[in-house]
């Protein structure tokens, strides 16, 4: 079974949101992505101040098997990305819900966080 | 509606080990076990133990057997010693590829040919039709055969501890018959898919549950750990051995994937022999490279060559090289490019130059 941290919000397409009291926002992918992606090789990130609409494609996440898309939970700006992904993609193996935290972003419509699943809401649909 | 999937007599072992299992050439297989990383460099390593059961077998005999086959492959056949085998390619009038294989020759006027396991029905189905007057019969084996690959450098010193047959002696592309872990029968050949030193065990499907367990048993101590589907494409990429559907295909020939070595223009007649030599005297209108990338994305299949703006290709095969810890691939690449200093893959919008490989990543 995966783990499905209880204070996260998800997607049904496997990223986690962590809501910070700053209004900040951090985002990555769960643990039952990494495990279906297998050894990640590489993760393609944006730059501070790129802007994204909800379900636009912010980045890859490439494993030895496959690349795929990372799409934006909610509408947000990019604050940060993670650059320590660039010398240790496996760390999102290892550690998803914590050193391989994806992006950290403002989050601009912050109406659309009421339609992101809790921990119950995504363990339903794993 | 998805067919019905195929399952190996090991299927009951890779769920116990936790495999991933993937739908691949119509059969449920382990993709993976612990990680194909890990699973790759155990191989390359210690010794790593695959299920490829899915491979089909088909065995040729009767008096014109050996004439019968030289008329079908390109690599000579008649002059496969009893106890030894050949790797060859099959071909289509045009030159195109119907399947690569490994020929064993069991006897004077017998042989058991290893086909893919995509192709096996249509391999023996093309087979039959050529036969014409040839005293031959093509039997299909394909469920009564299980195949393991025994594969890296402590792979003998493993495979030893089952067996009494003689391992030391039993020079590359050699076989011997005889008892494995207790199942009589086995087919034990110095062969692989992988670039590293190993073997091929062919069994009677009966026995492999068993005869695989075994070897587990016995090569765990020694770094011994089961390896998938996954691992072996990357092994393979990185010893550029061809993989029917990318390197080789029905429409890229033996000579347009530098196979030629395997291609005999002296034998006097063979199937696709004119179109062959034709390409090999003119230059095919096409050939297959192997490349590295300096840079952490994969250039997968079907990705875009290009040389400045013209296209000029397109990528067959692609992943991460564990070895090299870079990405590699092949690519099939226009006639007057293959040797080209400035060829760019595209992946995703970004252009990335390609470090065109001489010689296969592994010896």
């Amino acid at each position: 079974m995966s783990n499905v941290p209880a204070n996260l919000r998800y997607t049904k397409d496997h990223e986690w949101i962590r809501l910070d009291a700053d209004g900040t926002a951090t985002i990555g992918i769960t643990d039952h992505a990494q495990a279906a992606l297998g050894d990640v090789t590489f993760v393609d990130l944006p730059k501070a101040g790129k802007i994204f609409a909800h379900g636009d494609v912010f980045g890859t996440v490439e494993s030895v098997k496959a690349a795929s898309d990372l799409y934006s939970p909610v509408a947000c700006e990019i604050l940060e990305a993670n650059g320590a992904l660039n010398n240790a993609p496996d760390l999102v193996n290892r550690e998803p819900y914590t050193s391989a935290w994806m992006i950290r972003v403002k989050v601009t419509n912050p109406a659309e966080l009421s339609a992101l699943l809790d921990a119950a809401g995504y363990s339903a649909v794993l | 509606m998805p067919e019905t999937l195929a399952r190996t007599p090991l299927y009951a072992l890779h769920v116990e080990l936790g495999a991933r299992l993937v739908p691949f050439a119509g059969w449920e297989m382990p993709v993976q076990y612990t990680g194909i990383i890990e699973e790759h460099l155990a191989v390359r390593r210690t010794a790593g133990l695959f299920d490829v059961s899915h491979m089909g077998e088909a065995r040729v005999r009767g008096a014109d057997a050996a004439t019968f086959l030289d008329g079908i492959m390109t690599n000579e056949m008649a002059s496969i010693r009893i106890g030894t085998a050949r790797y060859t390619v099959m071909c289509q009038p045009d030159g195109g590829c119907v399947d690569d294989l490994i020929v064993y020759r069991l006897a004077e006027t017998e042989f058991l040919i290893c086909l893919n396991a995509s192709n096996a029905p249509k391999d023996i189905a093309w087979m039959r039709s050529l036969i014409g007057k040839a005293k031959v019969e093509i039997i299909d084996e394909c469920n009564d055969w299980a195949q393991l690959a025994l594969q890296g450098p402590l792979a003998e010193q493993i495979l030893a501890t089952l067996t009494s047959l003689p391992l030391a002696t039993l020079k590359r592309f050699a076989f011997v018959i005889g008892e494995v872990a207790g199942a009589a029968g086995c087919i034990v050949s110095r062969t692989g898919y992988t670039g590293s030193p190993g073997f091929e065990i062919y069994l009677p499907s009966t026995s492999a549950d068993k005869v695989a367990r075994a070897l587990l048993a016995a090569g765990r101590p020694l770094g011994l750990i089961p390896t998938g589907l996954g691992a072996r494409d990357s092994l393979r990429l990185e010893a550029h051995y061809p993989l029917y559907g990318h390197e080789i295909s029905e429409r890229i020939s033996p000579i347009q994937a530098g196979l030629g070595w395997t291609v005999k223009f002296a034998k006097p007649a063979f199937v696709g022999r004119e179109a062959l030599a034709r390409q090999a005297e003119g230059g095919p209108p096409s050939s297959v490279i192997l490349f590295s990338l300096d840079d952490r994305r994969i250039a997968r299949q079907g990705a875009a060559i290009f040389a400045g703006e013209i296209s000029v290709g397109e990528v067959l095969s692609g992943t991460l090289s564990p070895l090299l810890n870079k990405p590699i691939g092949t690519a099939l690449v226009a006639a007057g490019y293959a040797g080209s200093a400035d060829l760019c893959v595209d992946i995703r919008g970004h252009r990335i130059p390609l470090l065109i490989a001489t010689a296969p990543f592994v010896k």
